[in-house]
């Protein structure tokens, strides 16, 4: 089966603390940090945006998988933020990649799981043959209304792997996709903040979706949680992730590496795919690791995954997300993230 | 309407093509037809590495249009390890930042945008090195 053979993450330098959203809307921090367990949140520039982090998501795989840009045949980006309603954002990158010409490319959406959805076509065109290489990309700058719950944790950051046959950093074993009608979450077309379900976002649809495709996929597989060494679940806040997981019989041991939502934020389409790559950063030899994405409306794809011999050869290619999330920040002010995010009305 | 110009710049402005003289070495960015430096003519295309060091700077604070949500905000020239030395916004951080030999990362960014219903032009801008 075919595997990844490169991955990469970008999350931007600017954040936003809990604490100061709260004060913004006379809200309890304490409450905050406790129940949704986020301290902070990531914060797109005022220049960047779905296409630039993919590009630079998309440069740090093709760095760690060593392949020339111009074999990479299918891209696809997932994201709810894409920068352009017509005209595909892959279009930009596949030309700031060096892809050229000669690559199929399309943009998905589907809330919060484009991301893995991205993964799981560009995985199906290697296994099938149409392409050498092809690039999936998970990415968002995610918006929260005002004074919405969604505002403490919509935040920006992707990740890019690159799936081929040979030199595997990452067998994929096996993948399995759940999905069905649910109301959870949604954004008309012309509407600029999504909207949601209030309560119908947990027990029907996060938690239904996320435990039955992990069940299924473990099923399939004939693997139980204890033989994995690392687990991933689409991180909306830090609580439903570490509670479906447990759900599941998987403890918190094999979840702290993936689960970076208590300072990344949830960066939508690209927030398992970053958590993956977290678990990239530092997964040895043979370990087992288990995905499973979540998008309202809704859907939960899973992937079972192997690394192989060369994924410690070849992470020191590119940052680690670590390295991004601990790294150099740069805090804002109320004001100054309302500027960044276009929450004010300027005149032209 | 979208700039011609800004069409035709894409190799340079997305993958920092610059253009080396096979005859002396010597680097430009953009690519020139002739060199500036011995008058050879037809450069090859040389991808320039995505980092460099600062090498002079100022403070923007009366800004173009399009960027005057950004100001105030740094410019510099940034020399790469090839010899290239490009303009360039520097971004994720404040004025008082920018000194002489900053070493910094060139990340790809959104420059501008073309009105409200226009394209998005992108490129690159230094960043501090992480
Ligand atoms: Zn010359």
């Amino acid at each position: 089966m075919a595997g990844i053979v490169g991955y990469g993450a970008f999350i931007p330098r600017n954040r936003i603390k809990s604490e100061e959203i709260a004060r913004q809307w006379g809200k309890d921090p304490a409450a905050i940090k406790r129940g949704l367990m986020l301290q902070e949140k990531s914060v797109p520039g005022i220049d960047e945006d779905t296409i630039t982090i993919s590009v630079e998501a998309g440069r740090a795989a093709i760095e760690r998988a060593g392949i020339d840009p111009q074999l990479i045949g299918a891209l696809y980006i997932g994201s709810e933020s894409h920068p352009y309603a017509v005209k595909p954002s892959g279009t930009v990158v596949a030309e700031a990649l060096g892809i050229g010409t000669d690559v199929h490319v399309a943009d998905f959406e589907f809330a919060c799981k484009a991301g893995t959805e991205a993964m799981f076509v560009a995985l199906s065109i290697v296994e099938s043959g149409r392409a050498k290489f092809a690039m999936g990309i998970g990415a968002d700058t995610s918006q929260g209304a005002p004074n919405d719950a969604l505002e403490f944790s919509a935040s920006a950051g992707g990740a890019a792997y690159v799936f081929g046959k040979d030199h595997l950093l990452v067998d994929v074993v096996d993948t399995y996709s759940f999905t069905s009608d649910t109301p959870d979450f949604w954004r008309r077309e012309g509407e600029f903040y999504p909207r949601h379900g209030g309560r119908f976002t947990g027990e029907p649809a996060y938690f239904r979706h996320v435990t039955s495709a992990t069940r299924a996929i473990l099923e399939r597989t004939g693997l139980k949680p204890a033989d994995f060494r690392y687990a991933v679940f689409h991180m909306p806040n830090g609580k439903f992730p570490l509670a479906a997981g447990k759900e599941l019989g998987f403890k918190k041991e094999q979840m702290e590496t993936g689960w970076i939502v208590n300072t990344m934020g949830n960066t939508y389409s690209g927030s398992s795919p970053t958590g993956l790559a977290a678990v990239l950063d530092v997964a040895a030899p043979d370990d087992l690791i288990l995905i499973t994405s979540f998008g309202s409306g809704a859907a939960s794809d899973s992937f079972v995954l192997r690394a192989t011999e060369l994924l410690p050869q070849r992470r020191d290619r590119a940052p680690t997300v670590r390295s991004m999330l601990d790294g150099p920040r740069r805090y804002l002010t109320y004001g100054e993230y309302a500027k960044y995010r276009e929450k004010i009305i300027v005149n032209d | 309407m979208p700039s011609p110009r800004y069409w035709r710049e894409i190799p340079a402005r997305y993958r920092l093509e610059g253009g080396r003289c096979p005859a002396c070495g010597k680097v430009t960015y953009p690519t020139r037809r002739v060199c500036p430096e011995c008058r050879h003519e037809g450069m090859e295309a040389i991808a320039l590495s995505r980092h460099g060091r600062v090498v002079t700077f100022t403070t923007i604070h009366v800004a173009p249009t399009e960027f005057q949500m950004e100001a105030p905000y740094p410019m510099a020239v940034v020399e790469t390890p090839e010899g290239a030395r490009l303009m360039v916004q520097v971004a994720d951080c404040a004025p008082d930042d920018v000194k002489l030999g900053l070493e910094v990362a060139l990340e790809f960014r959104r420059i501008q945008r073309e009105g409200r219903s226009g394209i998005l032009c992108y490129g690159h801008k230094a960043v501090p090195a992480r």
